[in-house]
């Protein structure tokens, strides 16, 4: 089953943590992070991702009565914004929420897990898989 | 129509009260269907209700039951069934003799039931309506009824969970090891707050609900029964025992509210609190108390004291220092402070009471003001016990607690402040009504996401 992991940032609170952070802690961090890509890319668990740019380099897009309407700035104004994602693939929500926590963003920010539209009807949900 | 008799009703009621729950469980692991699970236990009982009175209650309903519920799902699954593999394997485990194991089953089925009904990601009020539904067996229209929503709207939030387990992918199955102690405090706290719903109306008339109570307590036991080394599962079994051993004391022939220093002891059931007492032992002590231990252990005071003035106090003001510790709360500490105030004198409570009011973190509870009214009035300082108790009455929730709050506030002008009182000593009011209930034993502790 296919998850969408939106990794969500409060990017001034984030900005303020960083600067405030010893060298010692941000390598840290680092190591968590490749321990966790080697973890989810070995399993073959994670299928693609990335990192995304701070919102200020965000451009909305919508077309409403025939006209383009292009705005500076994410879509929605809320204090956690998306700083990137991961698609994954686990047998089901509590492999995911493993998979999940072991994120180190989740240590300071939010990740939501949104199940894709499944191509083929659901199976039924047996023990483990 | 088949003619009823008592004998077959309440075997049918037994049957439907013991079985139900297992048969729901059973159908999910083996369909992996909600609906159809339900609907087929549903024709299981209903064929029960045909054909019990005029054939007899079989020798083993439960048995019986899990039979008719098995066949119906496999007719089912065979007319509906896209695909022939899915077909085989489900009708191959449903056709297996239900008495015998096929493999060493790890997980029973209603632990999975539970633990799936009260997976963190389905809202707190959905984990309610599915382990009320699913395993307690209630009518979508009896949840409505206890939860004050319409009917409608139950059976929207029934299927909008459902719903969630199925496209989330949330599978039926028992915790993993390291997830467990967060998991299981998770099912107890749902079922709290069963308990708590049946115990203490959060609005409207009722005060109680007996039938809520009574389906925690049963949960409770069955999460015992099935885990039986969670000391807290025990503890909260004790609790809601020996709370639930004072309801005909609670409230008087009017209706109305009565505390617990004025509740006719003679009228607590001590069956009941025998069984709580008798959980609370088999806890193990080996290990700190958990929260509900040491509140099931302050029941426990409470419910062996004979009459109210016999109470320990002062160990249960050292109980709820302990349970402050452990679980922080401005409720915990309001409950600490009555105890204090009994224990060691009205102005001591007094204090403590003051400092959760500066703090702001009890701002329209309406037990704040209304303890104070009462250790204020022990100290016969009537104006301001007044006041308090007016401010309290702007606060409450429920016609019951509001006429009790208004009772008082006539009370505390008519009545003599004992000599005591006059004294700061800490009486003991004989004939004199006090104010204070005990909060925290029917409030309770915050978890999760705190949502009703």
């Amino acid at each position: 089953m296919k998850y969408m992991m939106l990794i969500c940032v409060d990017e001034v609170g984030r900005r303020r943590q960083v600067e405030r952070r010893s060298r010692e802690e941000a390598a840290e961090t680092m190591r968590r992070m490749g321990a966790w890509l080697s973890s989810v890319d070995g399993r073959r668990v994670r299928l693609h991702g990335g990192e995304l740019q701070p919102v200020s380099s965000a451009t909305t897009v919508r077309q409403r009565d025939g006209q383009l309407l292009v705005t500076d700035g994410p879509f929605a104004e809320t204090k956690e914004q998306i700083a990137g994602y991961d698609v994954i693939d686990c047998a089901n929500l509590d492999e995911a929420i493993e998979v999940a926590s072991r994120h180190p963003v989740a240590q300071w920010g939010s990740i939501e897990l949104r199940p894709f539209v499944d191509d083929q009807p659901a199976l039924p949900m047996r023990r483990g898989r | 129509m088949p003619e009823l008799n008592p004998e077959t009703d309440r075997a049918l009621a037994d049957a439907f009260r013991g079985e139900w729950g297992r048969i729901v469980a059973s159908l999910i692991r083996l369909t992996g269907d909600w609906d159809l699970a339900e609907e087929c236990a549903q024709d299981a009982f209903t064929a029960a209700v045909q054909r019990w009175p005029h054939d007899g209650v079989p020798k083993r309903p439960g048995a019986w039951l899990t039979t008719v519920a098995r066949n119906r799902a496999l007719d089912r699954v065979r007319r509906h069934a896209t695909e022939e593999r899915k077909l085989i394997e489900v009708a191959a485990e449903l056709a297996r003799d239900p008495d015998e194991p096929a493999f060493p089953e790890i997980q029973d089925d209603r632990l999975c039931l539970i633990f799936t009904c009260c997976h963190p990601a389905l809202p707190l009020e959905g984990r309610v309506a599915l382990t009320l539904r699913t395993l307690a067996g209630l009518s979508t229209a009896e949840i409505a009824r206890a939860f004050l929503v319409p009917e409608a709207t139950m059976a929207k939030r029934l299927v909008r969970n459902k719903n969630k387990i199925r496209d989330a992918r949330i599978t039926f199955q028992v915790p993993s090891p390291h997830r467990l102690p967060e998991r299981t405090a998770g099912v107890l706290a749902v079922i709290y707050l069963l308990f708590n719903e049946g115990y203490g109306a959060s609005a409207g008339a009722a005060l109680i609900r007996r039938d809520l109570c009574a389906e925690a307590i049963r949960l409770a036991r069955l999460v015992v029964h099935l885990m039986p080394e969670d000391n807290e599962a025990r503890g909260l079994l004790a609790l809601m025992l020996l709370q639930d051993a004072r309801r005909a004391a609670r409230v008087d022939e009017a209706g109305e509210l009565v505390n617990l220093e004025e509740q006719d002891r003679s009228r607590w059931d001590h069956d009941e609190i025998d069984q709580g007492l008798q959980e609370l032992a088999a806890a193990r002590h080996d290990q700190r108390p958990g929260a509900y231990c040491l509140q099931a252990t302050i029941a426990a005071c409470h419910a062996t004291a004979g009459q109210a003035s016999a109470t320990n106090w002062t160990r249960i003001a050292e109980l709820y220092r302990q349970l402050q510790r452990l679980t922080p709360s401005p409720i915990v500490e309001l409950n600490r402070a009555v105890a204090v105030a009994m224990a060691e004198g009205p102005e001591a409570g007094l204090e403590l009471v003051g400092a959760l009011e500066e703090t702001g973190a009890l701002d329209g509870y309406y037990l704040l003001p209304a303890t104070r009214a009462d250790l204020r009035r022990r100290l016969g300082r009537r104006a301001e016990a007044a006041a308090d108790c007016r401010a309290a009455l702007n606060l409450v929730r429920t016609d019951s607690e509001r006429r009790y709050l208004v009772r008082r506030l006539a009370a505390i002008w008519h009545e003599d402040v004992p000599e005591g009182a006059k004294m700061g000593k800490a009486t003991d009011d004989n004939g004199g009504a006090v104010l204070r209930q005990t909060p925290a034993i029917t409030d309770p502790p915050r978890y999760g996401d705190g949502s009703p």
